[in-house]
């Protein structure tokens, strides 16, 4: 039984002057435990995708479940990685990582050691005091993930979060990510627009085409590259003939426009 | 190596305490050759000293008043009409601000209205607050409240719409309502824009009880500068002026001193 169905989606932005159809027909089942990408040229509404299974859109037509439960609004199962850190300035680390606990009333003694926990294990204990202007970018949006994952949700949705660092703390980053994320079995879906981050950390990939946005293609990642860290795929020998493939697809979706 | 950086650090305080010394004492001459040159000028004749006064007979009336008790009450008068008129626009505007960003329908249709009453001159209402109101300390201090408000209103306002929508998200996400995307991320990201609409009310408020205390008033630093004008006794004028521009000064510096507060917080 899939954790996500996505059952004939569409979705259009409207305007008084235009309608613009962001996604058409969109129809996916993502398994619990699993790592999917969404990769596309801009424009293809990977991001409103996101911002629809995080329930923060609602879809002109058809349906997201979770769980059998449809999506209406922000689920408490599902939490959200944002191109940046997003942490508030005038809070320190440490209110910052309580934010949704606070927020759900559930700040206790035992999910503060939790969520202090998972700072520890992001080697960030000794920020907790401090703001977030004091942090490095890499290490804001590490602090970001323990906010994020300090609720404590099943599925993560991960919109770009690496696309602001620079290559190195990328590079780290989304092996952190990768690690905690399956240390904690989690199931998370990535919007990219960077084909080897999509290749080294997912187990499967999905195209899509612009305008309408739709699913063009979906790669499933072999699994001996699957189980491996996302570095250590980016320099194994299967990794470039997959590489390869996905930019010749995404080459002739450029073309066609 | 290092006593050198520290020998350069050194050089470098102390150049930068003698451009601050130099700059204080270059304020303090030409405070100095302004009250000199206001005083010579007067006692020679070069100005009138019946319209333009002097120093000395401002300082001598300010130490008879003093003496005599008949200062204190003025001032306590429009300190309070001023402090009560900046607090309850601040409060107000700031209310109203939260009314229109809870509810965009009251935003949009308030909009043209609020244009219109910004642009209208508020002191042109105080005939109007005085007839409604009563010659007295409520017409007053609804001048002062009434000359701030919009602009407070609308600066505020501003700043609540223009809260990165991303911080919004983040709270959302987190299953937030409108309640707490208010308290966790809108209020405190619109403080610096409050606090600087506070500067520019210290200022408003002190217009429109001035006008308020010279279209109505029996008492308060206004009142005194209308009684002058009409007796022609202009250094009394001169005197509320200076009264008023220190104590303006001081609920300025007020606002900085809690601005840094709220800053280094």
């Amino acid at each position: 039984m899939p954790f996500l169905t996505v059952d004939h989606l569409t979705h259009a932005y409207f305007s008084t002057k235009s309608v613009t159809t962001a996604l058409e027909d969109i129809s996916l089942e993502i398994e619990e435990g699993e790592f999917v990408s969404f990769l596309g040229p801009s424009g293809c509404g990977k991001t409103t995708l996101l911002s629809l299974i995080a329930g923060l859109l609602q879809p002109t037509s058809g349906e997201i479940t979770i769980d059998h439960q449809t999506i209406h609004r922000p689920h408490k199962r599902i939490g959200y990685m944002f191109q940046q850190d997003y942490l508030l300035p005038w809070k320190t680390i440490e209110e910052n990582i309580y934010l949704g606990l606070k927020i759900r009333r559930t700040l206790n003694d035992f999910n503060r050691t939790l969520a202090l926990g998972l700072l520890d294990q992001m080697n960030l204990k000794e920020t907790q005091s401090k703001f977030p202007h004091e942090l490095s970018g890499g290490m804001r949006q590490r602090v970001a993930l323990v906010r994020t994952l300090a609720t404590n949700p099943s599925l993560l949705l991960l919109d770009e979060p690496f696309s602001a660092l620079d290559y190195q703390t990328k590079l780290k980053l989304e092996n952190l990510v990768f690690k905690t994320l399956k240390e904690h079995k989690k199931t998370a879906l990535l919007v990219t627009h960077d084909i080897g981050e999509a290749v080294a950390m997912s187990d499967r990939v999905l195209v899509f085409s612009a305008n309408p946005g739709r699913i063009k293609s979906i790669y499933t990642i072999p699994e001996h590259l699957q189980r491996m860290k996302p570095f250590d795929v980016r320099h194994h020998k299967d990794y470039n003939e997959i590489f390869q493939s996905i930019w010749e697809e995404l080459n002739q979706l450029e073309d066609k426009d | 190596m290092k006593t050198k950086i520290d020998q350069a650090h050194k050089h470098f305080l102390q150049k930068e305490r003698t451009i601050k010394s130099h700059v204080f004492f270059t304020q303090l001459l030409i405070l100095i050759a302004f009250i000199g040159l206001w005083e010579v000028a007067s006692r020679l004749q070069w100005i009138n000293p019946l319209l333009f006064s002097s120093p000395s007979s401002i300082g001598r009336l300010f130490y008879e008043k003093v003496v005599d008790g008949t200062l204190s009450i003025h001032v306590v008068v429009t300190l309070t009409e001023t402090l009560a008129g900046f607090v309850i626009a601040t409060v107000l505007g700031t209310t109203f601000a939260a009314i229109l960003w809870w509810i965009p329908f009251v935003s949009r249709v308030a909009d043209p209205y609020l244009v219109i009453m910004n642009a209208m001159p508020k002191v042109a209402l105080g005939p109007i607050l005085i007839v409604a109101l009563g010659p007295g300390y409520s017409a007053i201090i609804a001048m002062g409240v009434l000359i701030s408000l919009i602009i407070t209103t609308l600066v505020v306002y501003n700043s609540f719409r223009e809260t990165d929508p991303n911080y919004i998200k983040v709270v959302q996400m987190f299953g937030g309502k409108k309640i707490h995307i208010f308290k966790e991320v809108t209020l405190p990201a619109s403080l610096p824009a409050i606090i600087s609409t506070l500067k520019v009310n210290v200022g408003l408020s002190w217009v429109g009880v001035i006008v308020g205390e010279f279209l109505v008033s029996k008492q308060g630093l206004g009142y005194l500068m209308i009684y002058g004008f009409q007796v022609f006794n202009f250094t009394l004028v001169l005197l509320s002026l200076l009264i008023i521009a220190i104590m303006a000064t001081i609920m300025y510096s007020g606002v900085g001193i809690l601005e840094r507060k709220l800053r280094n917080r």
